[in-house]
């Protein structure tokens, strides 16, 4: 039994075998469309979550399967106080596998070492999210072709920003990947991230603060939002928060086969005039979010393709 | 010149962080064991600037003294038998170390978790970085 705590809990292969999975389901969904049959899907959701929710959701009913869960850490035992561990030993019993999101960063981690159905992570405070990130590289892949030879432009918040590391983390796996990190000085990417994942693996990269002088260079532009929960100091979110805004102004100096991701929700780093852009494959990226769960899933449970 | 006088049966721990002493007499559990122990605090260190000594006279049985590793990366140990040094060792810095460093992180599923092991990996071996198993956040030692 495996479960999924963090990116790179998937070798390399095995994330080939899962993509390649994921790309046979959006060839043909129908021939999936039973293969959980009798599978139950549990969601524990300890903070609130719209997207991640209802696309694990989306996933398990499309193979089949059936679900059952809470959204909220007020409406579980939780709120009596009951911890991870007794919970996910009782929800072992009422499912075949579980998908957590918890405001604690490490929460899935416990839920894994008390469970005996396969736990993925849904989403640990800002630690990690793995599901996002397989939905990022199964976009990449499915729309460039390939997952080497890229130069990977990350805008915004690359501080906080747990989409930007956990991409990154899965990313320097490949051969020949070069990455420009555009951020203001406060929001660059953590030291620990440039030491021990960039320098460790001689991956080449540059930091900028300018969006514009970026944009001819980049196969791939990873944008994300600058999240106000993360900062104790309003003042400090209301400086930063408009720093970079991609506009078709800007897209005018990209490449004509660019791609422009962002792990939703957006506020307004991206105006609304670039969603028309062939380039901008955001909500596309959410729809393959539910795609590479429902390989996820399969995989974790072991079912035999269709 | 403060002098404290050599020991006959026991170790040195040498080349402490500068105010650590007491974390390593803490984890020792040195005030309930039965011997002789001298902290002396602001050595002068040639290498160091400042650091912290420990002297125990006495033996420490059950105890890992390569966990001491985890706690300060860049501390000595001189075991010491007959008034004379019988041994250097340098703590081999562990793998892994459970429920000696504690995570501070407050965002942690340790901050609220009850009865969990507060588990750390060495990310760095050079720099004896560990970082909390849950959060992945690298102990800080100061």
């Amino acid at each position: 039994m495996k479960h999924i705590i963090s990116p790179t809990d998937l070798t390399v292969s095995e994330l080939d075998e899962l993509l390649t999975l994921a790309e046979e389901i959006i060839q043909n969904p129908k021939k999936f469309s039973e293969v959980c049959r009798g599978k139950k899907l549990a969601t524990l959701f300890y903070e609130p979550s719209t997207r991640t929710r209802l696309s694990f959701e989306a996933a398990m009913l499309n193979l089949g399967g059936s679900i059952l869960g809470f959204s909220s850490a007020d409406s579980s035992s939780a709120s009596k106080g009951e911890s991870v561990a007794d919970t996910i030993r009782v929800i072992s019993s009422y499912a075949d596998i579980c998908a957590i999101r918890h405001p604690k960063e490490g929460a899935p981690l416990v839920a894994s070492n008390y469970s005996s159905i396969p736990v993925i992570n849904a989403g640990d405070g800002g630690h990690n999210h793995p599901t996002q990130t397989f939905t990022d590289l199964l976009t990449i892949k499915n729309l460039k072709g390939r997952l080497d030879k890229l130069t990977v432009g990350f805008c915004g918040d690359l501080k906080f920003g747990r989409t930007v590391h956990s991409l990154i983390n899965a990313l320097v796996r490949y051969e020949d990947i070069n990455f420009v990190l555009i951020s203001p000085e406060e929001l660059r990417v953590p030291a620990y991230i440039r030491e021990e994942v960039l320098d460790a693996h001689n991956i080449s990269y540059e930091e900028t603060r300018k969006l514009e002088a970026a944009m001819p260079k980049l196969d791939i532009l990873y944008m994300t939002r600058v999240q106000k929960e993360r900062f104790f100091n309003e003042e400090d979110y209301i400086r930063l928060k408009d720093t970079y805004i991609l506009e078709e102004k800007k897209m005018t100096l990209a490449k004509k086969d660019m791609l422009v991701l962002h792990p939703l929700p957006r506020v307004n780093e991206i105006a609304t005039e670039v969603d028309d852009d062939p380039r901008a494959v955001y909500f596309k990226q959410a729809q393959f979010g539910v795609y590479v769960r429902m390989a996820l899933i399969m995989k974790l449970l072991e079912v035999e393709n269709a | 010149m403060l002098n404290i006088g050599g020991i006959n049966q026991g170790i040195v721990i040498d080349h402490i962080k500068a105010g650590g002493a007491m974390k390593i007499y803490s984890y020792l559990d040195l005030e309930n064991k039965d011997c002789s122990v001298a902290v002396i605090k602001n050595a002068r260190s040639n290498k160091m600037g400042k650091k912290d000594i420990i002297k125990i006279e006495g033996t420490l049985d059950d105890i890992d003294l390569d966990i001491l590793g985890a706690l300060d990366h860049q501390i000595t140990i001189d075991v010491i038998e007959n008034g004379i040094i019988v041994e250097k060792k340098n703590p081999k810095l562990p793998d892994h170390v459970n429920n000696v460093l504690k995570c501070k992180n407050p965002r942690c599923i340790t901050s609220i978790e009850q009865g969990l092991v507060h588990s750390y990996k060495l990310t760095d071996r050079a720099n004896g970085v560990y970082r909390c198993v849950y959060c992945e956040q690298a102990f800080d030692r100061r």
